[in-house]
């Protein structure tokens, strides 16, 4: 078989010293171990951060530190978040089972790789698994349903899975991440390996590298992440799927609108799942609902903005209908 | 492992169940056995050229890998289980091969170091209405005629004050039972074979493994004592078993082989797609002028499946004139196979879809519609019906759901954001048996109950029980079924449902002749159920449906399923439940989630696991009710039952589909019932 070694790390620098080409993090395991039975991945090195980073949630500057270690069944009860990020709670709740939430991690969570059936059938072609042998769900009668509608090219179509990135995408997050001391002293990091990496931005578009989920570099671990203090406003996520239950997003939608006291938007903030290579940031449908008073009319134009330009594949032109239907619902649930 | 009886209308076996005493196929304690990992063809169509085991022999573990160039000459023209004979390759997925190595880690990672060259041809992998060939099989499962008609069609539609017409389609759908398909084969110094298999029938599962193989069968042993469920995919032997068997043979050692959950899409069968075109015509007071039901499906290159998907159709109203047909397409995809009620279910969809068109089209309540075409004798056959109760079905249905004063608007009821609707649809499936054998014996102070009967999760082991202890007189906790084994008693297939109607006559049998010995008593029922003809038998159901379907998301929601069946005798009760809302679970699976996607050019099966392949979670079933109306039906076998394991998925999918259309005004005609088909319509 296939051998690889097993560590468990006791501190970040612990884990990033361990991490050599070939390595893997492991955090609830609940999507990495299901690649390497798959066969779509193989480290000859895994090694177990659930020790090394934390496992706490933590409120600091008004705001919220969640430790890469936490539990999505525990970031999802936790009190402070159901309070002020309710998008948050959402979402994870809106994810996976029970089962999962429980072994899941925030890090995981967030690293997880896309569920194309492509991506996981080793007997087909893929880009993002095996670079350079082209993409099977670009061929005509492949199985588009499930795929991109935005940002993909030639190269991939996947999506990007997760409920949680969605929200954190809204609620302008950023993550903790630390490397190697050495290596990334030379690259003009912080002293400690560390740098922060914002939401939107630490998942990729495909481009002509969907090998590269996101903007991590090989042997950086995600130790924590940071949420700015509650927007006002009201917000929430909501989760479209054909089974109640137990299902990746269809489309998703993370949203945010505050109204201010003359009656005009002063924030807004729209991610949508299932659509993209990475949770999809919706700047464009934003821009249109800020600054002026929220009506349907407006969050339609707002819609139309940012799906002018998706092209939906053979099979998945619902999803445009559906992203739109969303936008222009779900924020037209929140005017106050 | 105990075959006990331990509590009043609890499983025989559920103790050792939930202990984990129950030993399904891969778990039992066979010594030194080694694993064998199948190779499986990444083409659809084409020949194998030159395999390379080089690499993979030399692998840590590795004792041989089996291909083509070492295969073993088969007596069999089953071409899925005559492994490695060809060279030729006829669906993506296809076995070409196997490593055998100490461990299943070992065997995996040298089969991905066998090179094997492929040739590959051009593959055809997708059914479509004109596709080009389409041929009639000379029959349809099981036996039945591949076309039927009486009166003129044509006359009776050109005269109909109301007609439909429409083509309603399924997917290919795969059975996943909860256990996947596993095997360990075992060869004795005496040259016998024992198998440990997970099979819906012992006997016939020893049967065909003789035959494959060239042996006796009394050479081959089938030991099956608990099946993780089947719905179908189980009732015929599959590669695996036969790949286990020899490679067995040719290391010398028992040998394990487990399918992944993927490798089931391609070797563990599925049900064909299907493609219904329907024409009804009626008079204004809803009598049927006219019902044709014509039907295309796909099959095998090497194996011919002819899905009976129009028989319910001759079964079910009574029309002036009738057309049913079948037509085939052979492609390049695995064996179709059974699956759950295999022609009913997809037949009833699109019958009872097209009564609900035809009841809107009238402005008549549907229920009233099946009523005034509830035909006296079997349309077809004009055999009598031994009972026949849809009628009183419909009406406890309807009473029990709160039918009365529906509103018939489509499109025009809210909850919230959600629409909502009811729908109705009537179910049926024959009541047949087959000839079996059994025997019971005195033993300790109690009965022993033996028969080659498979227990698949329906609690059979435990309806036996009951049926020998009734005839007995004696209190169910005395009498002991053992069953799961080739050596006992043959017995057919729990397939049909006719499992308990055909055990249960030869365990009945067997008690009354123990009851003349006072010891023994033996049964074959053959001569008896020879005797079967001269009635239509069969079940019939009535299930309402209530959904919510979000016109903004297109997301369906079903809080309400209910179900009134008439089945004969229901011989217990917490049983006869679980089948009922089995059925109507999976039913409403295959109206909303179930669907094997399939790659036109890579030629193949795609939403290989059940992350992809979505059956109805828990959250899907708020609510699913079953009743019944106890039949007494002297025309049946002495139980009186007339099998409960499939007709609950019948007609599901039309109810719920009805229910859509009647909360939406959209009638999608293509399952499943997906968001991205509503948000279409809209």
């Amino acid at each position: 078989m296939k051998q690889f070694t097993f560590a468990r790390a006791g501190s970040p620098a612990d884990a990033t010293r361990q991490f050599r080409n070939g390595a893997a993090y492991l955090g609830g395991g609940t999507n990495l171990v299901d690649l390497m039975r798959l066969g779509v991945t193989a480290p000859d090195h895994v090694i177990d951060v659930t020790g090394a980073v934390s496992d706490e949630i933590t409120a600091h500057d008004g705001g919220l530190t969640i430790g890469a270690g936490v539990r999505n069944s525990d970031l999802s009860s936790h009190p402070l978040v159901r309070e002020r990020y309710p998008m948050l709670a959402r979402a994870v709740l809106n994810g996976a089972s029970g089962q999962i939430r429980n072994a899941a991690t925030v890090g995981g969570n967030l690293l997880q790789r896309t569920r194309c059936p492509y991506f996981q059938d080793v007997s087909m072609p893929c880009n993002k698994r095996s670079p350079g042998s082209g993409c099977q769900a670009t061929a005509p009668g492949a199985d588009t349903a499930n795929m991109a509608v935005l940002g993909h090219t030639p190269f991939c179509v996947a999506t990007h899975p997760s409920d949680l990135a969605v929200a954190l995408t809204a609620l302008n997050a950023r993550v903790r991440v630390v490397s190697q001391a050495g290596v990334s002293q030379a690259r003009g990091m912080a002293p400690d390996g560390g740098r922060w990496v914002d939401m939107p931005g630490l998942h990729r578009l495909p481009g002509g590298a969907p090998d590269h989920d996101t903007v991590l570099r090989p042997g950086e671990l995600i130790t924590k992440v940071e949420l700015p203090p509650p927007a006002g406003g009201r917000q929430t996520y909501r989760k479209v799927r054909e089974r109640a239950s137990f299902a990746f997003a269809l489309v998703s939608i993370a949203a945010l609108l505050d109204v201010g006291p003359d009656g005009r938007v002063r924030d807004c903030r729209i991610a949508l799942g299932g659509v993209a290579h990475a949770p999809w940031r919706a700047l464009a449908a934003e821009r249109v609902v800020l600054g002026v008073p929220p009506a349907a009319e407006v969050f339609a134009g707002a819609a139309e903005a940012e799906l002018r330009y998706a092209h939906p594949l053979a099979g998945n032109a619902y999803k445009v209908t559906l992203a739109r239907n969303l936008i222009t619902t779900v924020l037209e649930e929140l005017i106050p | 492992m105990s075959d006990t009886h331990p509590i009043e209308g609890h499983r025989a076996e559920g103790r050792d169940k939930v202990t984990g005493a129950a030993w399904y196929a891969f778990e039992h304690p066979v010594p030194d056995a080694v694993y064998a990992y199948p190779l499986q063809a990444p083409i659809a169509s084409g020949r194998i050229g030159a395999v390379d085991t080089a690499e993979a022999l030399a692998m840590p573990g590795v004792i041989t890998v089996l291909w083509g160039g070492v295969a073993i000459p088969f007596g069999t023209e089953n071409f899925e289980l005559a492994l490695f004979e060809r060279s030729e390759v006829t669906y993506r997925g296809q076995l070409v091969g196997a490593v055998i190595a100490d461990t299943l880690e070992n065997a995996r990672a040298a089969a991905a170091a066998v090179r094997v060259d492929y040739a590959p041809d051009e593959h055809d992998v997708v059914l479509r209405a004109d596709h080009p060939d389409q041929f009639r099989p000379e029959k349809i499962n099981p036996a039945l005629p591949t076309d039927t008609g009486y009166g003129d069609v044509a006359a009776g539609l050109a005269g109909a004050t109301v007609r439909v017409a429409a083509t309603y389609t399924t997917p290919v759908q795969h059975n996943n039972p909860m256990e996947p398909h596993a095997a360990i084969a075992s060869w004795d110094s005496a040259g016998v074979l024992t198998v440990y298999d997970s099979t819906q029938g012992p006997t016939a599962d020893r049967d065909t493994i003789a035959a494959v193989l060239g042996l006796d069968p009394d050479q081959v042993r089938v030991v099956s004592p608990h099946v993780g469920g089947g719905f179908g995919s189980k009732g015929t032997t599959r590669p695996h078993v036969i790949l286990a068997a020899i490679a067995a043979r040719a290391v010398d050692r028992p040998v394990k082989v487990a399918m992944t959950r993927q490798q089931m899409f391609a070797l563990a069968g599925h049900r064909t797609p299907t493609i219904q075109r329907m024409e009804l015509g009626a008079s204004a007071d809803g009598r049927l002028t006219a019902l044709a039901h014509d039907v295309l499906e796909h099959t095998a290159t090497r194996t011919e499946f002819a899905e009976q998907t129009a028989a319910c159709t001759r079964v079910m109203y009574g029309a002036r004139a009738m057309r049913t047909t079948h037509r085939l397409v052979r492609l390049n995809v695995p064996a179709p196979s059974w699956m759950r009620a295999p022609g009913e279910t997809p037949g009833m969809y699109a019958l009872e879809s097209a009564m609900d068109e035809l009841a809107v089209a009238l402005g008549m309540d549907p229920v009233e519609l099946r009523v005034v075409n509830d035909p006296s004798a079997e349309p077809e056959s004009g055999l009598p019906f031994s009972s026949r109760n849809l009628v009183a079905c419909l009406r406890a249905g309807a009473e029990r759901f709160g039918w009365a004063g529906r509103d018939p608007r489509p499109g025009v009821r809210r909850r919230g954001r959600w629409l909502t609707g009811t729908g109705v649809a009537a179910s049926t499936y024959p009541a047949r048996r087959r000839p079996s054998t059994a025997t019971a014996s005195a033993v300790d102070g109690g009965y022993e109950v033996r028969i080659a009967a498979a227990d698949i999760g329906t609690g059979a082991r435990t309806a036996l029980g009951d049926i020998a202890a009734s005839v007995l007189g004696v209190d169910a906790a005395r009498v002991r079924v053992v069953l799961g084994y080739s050596a006992l008693p043959d017995a057919p297939l729990a397939g049909g449902s006719m499992g308990t109607a055909s055990w249960g006559s030869a365990v009945a049998g067997a008690c009354e002749a123990l009851l003349k010995d006072g010891e023994h008593g033996s049964a074959d029922t053959a001569d008896d159920v020879a005797k079967d003809g001269g009635w239509a038998r069969h079940s019939f159901g009535a299930q309402f449906a209530e959904v919510l379907v979000d016109p903004l998301t297109g997301e369906v929601r079903v809080p309400r399923l209910l179900g009134v069946f008439a089945a004969g005798h229901i011989i217990n009760p917490v049983l006869a439940r679980s089948q009922f809302i089995g059925g109507m679970t999976m039913g409403l699976s295959m109206a909303l989630f179930e669907e094997t996607a399939v790659d036109a050019t890579a030629g193949g099966f795609v939403r290989a696991d059940l992350a992809q392949y979505h059956v109805a979670s828990c959250a899907d079933v708020p609510s699913v009710e079953a009743f019944w109306i106890e039949e007494v039906d002297p025309h049946l076998w002495p139980g009186g039952g007339k099998g409960i394991g499939e007709i609950g998925i019948t007609g599901t999918a039309a109810a719920i589909g009805n229910a859509v259309y009647h909360a939406t005004g959209h009638r999608v005609r293509d399952l499943p019932i997906t968001p991205a088909k509503l948000l279409a319509t809209a």
